[in-house]
């Protein structure tokens, strides 16, 4: 039988890196095919390749047996290729038919009687009149889904569609696959998700550093042998480090409000916890929740300016900015690295004066450029930063390497409370093992951890105590060897209190 | 086909130190064109243009003297501009520096105090930072853009030297022209180069160079500026205060302008007159960018925006240019270098219609 699609030996270089060495890819009619590998493995210049936003710079592709050249996203939607992107193409000030109806010809009254025909037929239930701005993140990726749908595509692309969805909402979308399945679709998925894999996927092709390492059933191999294709050497062990006894308060949330100015952004409720030196508690709970709000309000960039509703090492700090928090020994890594963690223009010698300065790098408001340089290189050195050195530009640096590098500046600081947003995104497998085990670590030797984190594996991997942020509210204290990831998975759609 | 820019990973040190002279090279060969297209000499008007300025001490001393007050403004202004704080209105704070420091000449004709002359210079300091503080109140307090404010300003200030000059100021004994009193000698400053009008300015605005390097090269509070220009969001996660900035920028700004106002009364003006807005706010504006924001370029640029207005005066004498023609010229040699430092940032890249830009 002819497959579907099929890339020969295609090869895409950028500059110095080659994405994609030599990719021989099958997909068959009617399957749902795994891409699996790890960040930075290609899997996205392929599926670029696919579409037609990358031509390669060898090989071919075939679309039903015949070579066909993809010069633009346009050019694949019109054989039949749709993609919905891991990051989502929607205008939130728009209706969902209305985003629809940029795309898809027709009028708006009969798009929303096939949106709804879709959604019946396939599990994907959304309101067409609804505002994108007023949909959970999984609804927003069934509007995607939809869009692509209407089109009437013979391949669907799905790039790391779980990434952003909570557990419950993963099952619902499996269900859909497979009812697109079932009419003959086939279905390309992307992840490195192993367990999601072995559930849903025909056959995955496994990609290592832009070349196939394999191609196997997923049921018929353990999660172990995957992870070996995928990483070259057998996963980690998981770490669930060992309770120990806690200390003093470091950070405390007493009631905490926030009315966000921003339309568009989340204001928080009455958020209550407690964190105590030598303990790591976790912020569970899809982006988009109110977790860019707490990391701003704990690390000082917005005041609220009501002092007693932050509490650091014991002391009220809600009037306090970001400069007098970090003197008290607060430190924080967040989650954009470049433009906030990091200035890009600037080495990383002065990227680590920017927090680092109160330890000996300036003396009487000079800089000292010695000092600089020694902290540097010892960060570069103890945390495996790869880069040409301490004058390299921050934003030269690959994402997981700037983030071992803002990592390494902010614990080198020795913090008492220490703040992480998303610690491994962006990071290969490798790093993200050694981040982890950095944190238990301090956390061993009596800092105070919190970690903000939509990956609950890793939350349950390194955490002592959770709690789910769900539209700016926070669950109670969830003890982590006591809670299921279903448990954790309800509270992150509101759903807590029915089934916790 | 499409034509794209696209970033370069690394701006290239020597295309850097290249752009002034390539942008000056075109700008010559442009102008020759106009000028020739114009009907006058294109030889004459670029010889007075870019030559005569460097060829008799006179010209030369006069391109020193009007260095001074570009340089100067230049210095405080690229601090605030590194920061993104935009001072745009050097003019007036030059304009209330200098009306500041005539105050003592004017309220004290006869005064003989050696003192008189280092009060006047603090005078217009303090002028010129009140004026630009204004706009650092007016942004940290309502978020009023200091582009509009401090442009604003500058009108302001020059209706309050027209109501200076015209009423309680100006000197009864001077034909009802609007100007003050002729200052006495201990408020003038001192010449620097006997036989010319340079003074001492030059040196303070040398100084001033100086300090602006170690500022923004070897303090750290330099380096807070240079961040929030930079990454705003970075300097706030690392508790750089945003407020901090804005006011030292201004401040800063206005402190050299206002300085730089007094000295222009104090030294080759010797009074009060209308003549004191020139427009070396404006041009302290384009010195700081062909400097490229760095205290060692606009020394450079200051010397060679001083020497075009110069060549400028001249070639309008002698080679029969219009003031508009001398003005194009300049206007030429700005934008061929920041096209040329546009360039060295980045690379064009010509796309075919079957093809896309390779990111």
């Amino acid at each position: 039988m002819t497959p579907l699609l099929s890339l020969q030996g295609a090869s895409k270089r950028y500059g110095g890196v080659q994405a994609n060495a030599g990719i021989d890819l099958n997909v068959d009619s009617g399957s749902i095919h795994a891409i699996l590998g790890e960040n930075g493995a290609g899997k996205s210049t392929l599926m670029k390749l696919i579409y037609g936003v990358e031509t390669p710079d060898e090989g071919e592709i075939l679309w039903k047996g015949a070579p066909v050249r993809l010069t633009s996203p346009a050019d694949a939607r019109r054989l039949g290729i749709g993609m919905v992107f891991q990051h989502f193409s929607l205008f939130e000030t728009l209706s969902v038919v209305q985003n629809i109806a940029l795309i898809v010809p027709g009028t708006q009254a009969d798009l929303s009687r096939r949106i709804r025909a879709l959604g019946d037929e396939f599990g994907l239930a959304v309101d067409p009149a609804a505002m994108v701005h007023s949909l959970s993140v999984g609804e927003r990726q069934r509007v995607e889904i939809i869009r692509c749908l209407l089109l009437n595509p013979e391949l669907l692309i799905l790039d790391e569609p779980t990434s952003v969805l909570p557990p419950q909402s993963v099952a619902r979308l499996f269900d859909t696959l497979r009812a697109l399945q079932a009419k003959g679709m086939s279905i390309l998925f992307i992840s490195h998700k192993l367990e999601e894999i072995k559930e849903l996927c025909d056959t995955a092709t496994i990609l290592r550093a832009g070349r196939v390492t394999g191609r196997v059933d997923p049921a018929a191999h353990s999660a172990k042998e995957l992870a070996t294709l995928m990483i070259g050497r057998p996963m980690p062990p998981p770490l669930h480090p060992t309770p120990h006894g806690v200390g003093e308060a470091r950070l405390e949330l007493v009631g905490l409000d926030f009315a966000n100015d921003d339309p568009f952004g989340v204001s928080l409720a009455d958020l209550s916890l407690t964190l105590r030196a030598g303990e790591i508690v976790g912020i569970a709970g899809i982006s988009g929740n109110g977790q860019q709000e707490l990391a701003a309000l704990v690390s000082g960039e917005i005041v609220p300016g009501n002092a007693d509703c932050i509490r650091m090492m014991g002391r009220p700090v809600g009037d306090l900015g970001a400069a007098a928090r970090r003197q008290m020994g607060f430190a924080f890594v967040p989650e954009d690295r470049l433009g906030r963690g990091a200035v890009p223009e600037m080495s990383l010698s002065d990227n680590a004066l920017l927090t680092a300065h109160g330890r000996g790098l300036v003396t009487r408001g000079f800089i000292s450029r010695e000092a600089e340089r020694a902290y540097t290189t010892a960060c570069i050195a103890r945390f495996d930063v790869r880069t040409i050195g301490p004058d390299a530009e921050a934003g030269a640096l690959s994402g997981g390497n700037l983030q071992k590098f803002i990592m390494g500046r902010e614990i080198m600081l020795n913090p008492k409370l220490l703040l992480v947003a998303q610690p491994t995104w962006g990071v290969d497998i490798g790093a993200a093992v050694d981040i982890r085990q950095r944190l238990v670590q301090m956390r061993n030797e009596g800092a105070a951890i919190l970690v903000i984190s939509e990956e609950i594996e890793e939350l349950f991997e390194i955490c002592d105590r959770l709690h789910v942020l769900h539209q700016g509210r926070l669950s109670p204290s969830l003890t982590t060897q006591a809670t299921t990831v279903e448990q954790v998975g309800a509270y992150m759609i509101g759903a807590g209190d029915h089934s916790a | 086909m499409k034509l794209t820019m696209i970033r370069r990973d690394r701006a290239s040190r020597a295309a850097m130190f290249a752009a002034p002279f390539i942008a000056l090279a075109l700008t010559i060969l442009s102008s020759l064109v106009l000028f020739a297209v114009l009907g006058k000499a294109p030889g004459q008007a670029l010889y007075s243009l870019l030559l005569e300025p460097f060829l008799s001490w006179y010209a030369f001393s006069e391109v020193l003297l009007k260095t001074a007050p570009l340089l100067l403004i230049a210095q405080g202004l690229a601090i605030g501009f590194r920061a993104n704080v935009f001072n745009i209105g050097a003019e007036g704070q030059l304009v209330i520096g200098a009306i500041a420091a005539s105050a003592l000449p004017v309220w004290y004709p006869q005064g003989d105090v050696p003192l008189m002359l280092p009060a006047m210079m603090v005078m217009g300091a303090l002028g010129g930072m009140v004026w630009a503080g204004l706009a650092a109140g007016l942004r940290t307090r309502f978020n009023a853009n200091e582009i509009l404010v401090t442009l604003m300003l500058t009108l302001i200030a020059t209706q309050v030297l027209n109501y200076l000059l015209l009423g309680p100021w100006k000197d009864p004994m001077g034909f009802n022209f609007p100007q003050s009193v002729m200052f006495p000698d201990a408020a003038l400053l001192p010449i620097l180069l006997p036989g010319t009008r340079v003074n001492v300015s030059i040196l303070i605005a040398l100084l001033a160079s100086v300090l602006a390097y170690v500022l923004m090269r070897h303090r750290f509070s330099g380096f807070q500026l240079l961040v929030g220009g930079l990454a705003p969001r970075a300097a706030s996660y690392a508790g750089f205060s945003e407020r901090r900035a804005i006011w030292i920028s201004l401040l800063l700004g206005g402190l050299a302008a206002g300085l730089a106002g007094a000295a222009e009364v104090a030294g080759p003006l010797g009074q009060l007159q209308r003549s004191v807005t020139s427009g070396y706010g404006y041009s302290a504006i384009i010195v700081a960018y062909l400097g490229g924001l760095n205290p060692l370029g606009i020394v450079v640029s200051a010397f060679l925006m001083s020497a075009l207005a110069i060549g400028g005066d001249n070639a309008m004498v002698s080679a029969d240019l219009p003031v508009a023609a001398v003005f194009v010229f300049q206007g030429l040699l700005l934008v061929y270098y920041l096209a040329a430092l546009t360039l060295i940032r980045h690379r064009i890249q010509v796309i075919r219609p079957d093809e896309k830009a390779i990111p």
